[in-house]
């Protein structure tokens, strides 16, 4: 299995050959040239579209994170790295990291391990397994400013929906002010993301679990493995590859979280849900300090592709060494 | 396991009636809320409604400004999803049939842009849009999320486009088609699955796009259903029961598009994530 974001070296199949037609150098070459021109031709459209509105803002916003820019006019106050010796010194700035982490963590920890449960749990043949599936996929589609208005609501202090129902229950003391709260914002935040995402990851691993033969688990039953056994050394190896896109895909989204926080609390209060690209539009969109929210973008840039390039390096790579010792260890 | 008795699963289900409801709550809640007046709503936030107010959802529907944001996210939606399939498909049409240097350094690079957030480009992108004199012009969200949909879009079509067998393209060549023949006549006709699939993942993505259109439509002309509902809740921040009304009538279009589209949309999510 290849994953989405790593170069692929296989050729397909039914691919059109490069002409070597026995003939003459010069028409050989001719021909050679029209193949390509033609491949390219059909490239040329998508080239334009993400060279103009993908990678020329990128390398953009490299540029112009070394200059002091209000963003009118082309940026001229060159002062080399300043802005990201600025940035590394902005409490708000390592905030934002510090929080990213903590997302990250929570993600990894509790999200997707629960994600994993009801996947498990789903892939049974249960009663009205159908919809639940449709249930918990379903806040996945929702928009996100429609997820955080709807949740700013449900939290809002007392008069909220998750007020009441705790209060109701005798458990006042559990409730509190959610999103306005520092000490509570986050994990509010989280708890919403979890209710949007999980369904996503489930889904994923759902796929991943319908692709396993039943022979596998049948045989491991066979062997008198009890359940946990079975899931433990035989679901779960067979699992890592779409666990391991699991893993990237929720990092790279607290990486670069934003619809949510802007909806539901813009960062508050004061800073303690701010993300890196929260602080990224106050500085570039409301406070005209261009050259400094390029220069955040910049570092949002580099922590992705380093965790990337690494994640690409040392865990996807176990992927193939993975198929092989699995294959090996299940022929007996 | 099929033997196994209903009473064995009842633990099983008894979590799924917890976590449903979990799930369900928020949503139900805000169906009943806006059938609530604000008065009673803050008396009795969590019950049924004394009486059903409908008048919080039909002064929406009644109004001109909803259906103009539903009007302009489904022109972006459309808009964009034109766009990004056709160029997208004659993309992947060249990196599946053809064999050209430089292809693995050109596909590598548009699998780059999976791994980029959107807000990485966000500010230049800005810029970029305010001098082509795009803000405010849905073609400034249109253009963005195509180039930003590519990479999706060109990988699963790329998968979906090689398995079909060369000696389908070899006997169109024997008939005197053309290479763009071969893909107008031949290969789209057969790859409807696909392009429905990966329509269906960019309607969607465009759809619930928050972040474009906050930075490019600055006026209320061309705002879409997320910007709206934004914005509908800062205006109307106090009558708590409208607000809800608003919530819902701007989830169903989403709902009941996943509603019909479940098999190809779910289909695509999982496998733009595990194939390549």
């Amino acid at each position: 299995m290849t994953s989405t974001f790593l170069p692929d070296k296989r050729t397909g199949p039914g691919l059109t050959p490069s002409p070597a037609a026995p003939g003459a150098g010069r028409g050989r070459a001719r021909r050679r040239a029209l193949h390509w021109l033609t491949a390219l031709g059909f490239q040329i459209p998508a080239l334009v579209l993400f060279g103009v509105l993908v990678l020329l803002p990128i390398l953009f916003a490299l540029y112009a994170a070394f200059f002091r820019w209000g963003g009118f006019g082309m940026p001229s106050d060159y002062i080399g790295a300043d802005n990201f010796t600025r940035l590394f010194d902005d409490p708000v700035f390592l905030g934002d990291l510090w929080r990213c982490l903590v997302l990250v963590v929570l993600s990894l920890a509790v999200q997707l391990p629960f994600a994993l449960a009801m996947a498990v749990l789903l892939n049974q043949k249960l009663r009205g397994r159908a919809f639940y599936r449709m249930l918990f996929f379903g806040p996945y589609i929702l928009s996100e400013a429609i997820t955080g208005v709807l949740f700013g609501m449900i939290f809002a202090p007392d008069d909220g929906l998750a007020d009441q129902i705790l209060g109701r229950i005798g458990l006042e003391g559990l409730g509190g002010e959610w999103f306005a709260e520092p000490s509570m914002v986050m994990a509010t935040l989280f708890l919403v993301m979890t209710w949007k995402y999980f369904g996503f990851h489930m889904m994923l691993y759902l796929a991943g679990l319908q692709s396993i033969p039943r022979e596998l688990t049948e045989a491991a039953l066979i062997d008198g493995a009890n359940a946990w056994q079975r899931f433990r050394s035989v679901t779960l190896p067979l699992l890592a590859p779409t666990l391991r896109i699991s893993v990237f895909l929720s990092v790279i989204g607290s990486i670069q979280l934003f619809d949510l926080v802007w909806v539901t609390t813009a960062g508050g209060p004061d800073h303690h849900s701010e993300t890196m690209a929260v602080t990224m539009f106050q500085y570039g969109f409301k406070r005209y300090q261009v050259g400094y929210a390029s220069a955040i973008s910049v570092v949002m840039f580099g922590i992705s592709l380093v965790f990337a390039l690494a994640y690409q390096r040392f865990v996807l790579r176990r992927d193939l060494q993975g198929a092989t010792t699995t294959m090996r260890g299940d022929g007996k | 396991m099929r033997t196994s008795s209903g009473r064995r699963h009842l633990p099983l289900h008894a979590i799924l009636v917890v976590v449903g409801a979990v799930m369900a709550v928020p949503l139900l809640y805000a169906v009943l809320s806006g059938f609530k007046s604000t008065d009673e709503l803050s008396r009795n936030p969590v019950g049924l409604p004394d009486s059903w107010v409908t008048s919080n959802y039909t002064d929406i529907l009644g109004s001109g400004a909803f259906w103009r944001l539903v009007g302009n996210s489904t022109l972006i939606a459309v808009g964009t999803t034109v766009l990004v399939v056709a160029v997208a498909a004659l993309s992947a049409f060249s990196f599946a049939r053809f064999a050209f240097r430089g292809r693995e350094v050109l596909f590598t690079l548009f699998t780059m842009g999976l791994m980029f957030p959107f807000a990485v480009a966000a500010l230049p992108l800005f810029l970029l849009l305010r001098s082509m004199g795009l803000l405010d012009n849905p073609l400034g969200v249109i253009l963005p999320q195509a180039a930003f949909g590519l990479p999706m879009t060109i990988i699963i079509l790329r998968g979906f486009f090689r398995e079909i067998p060369g000696e389908l393209e070899e006997a169109a060549t024997l008939d005197g088609c053309s290479s763009f023949g071969f893909f107008w006549r031949v290969l789209l006709p057969m790859a409807r699955p696909a392009l429905g699939t990966v329509s269906v993942l960019a309607v969607v993505t465009s759809w619930n796009n928050f972040f474009l259109p906050l930075l490019v439509f600055t006026e209320d002309t061309w705002w879409t259903i997320p910007i709206g509902v934004q914005q509908f809740q800062g205006q109307y921040s106090a009558q708590y029961a409208r607000v809800f009304a608003y919530l819902v009538l701007a989830m169903v279009p989403a709902l009941a598009f996943y509603s019909v589209a479940e098999r190809q949309l779910v289909g695509g999510l999982t496998a733009g994530a595990t194939k390549g």
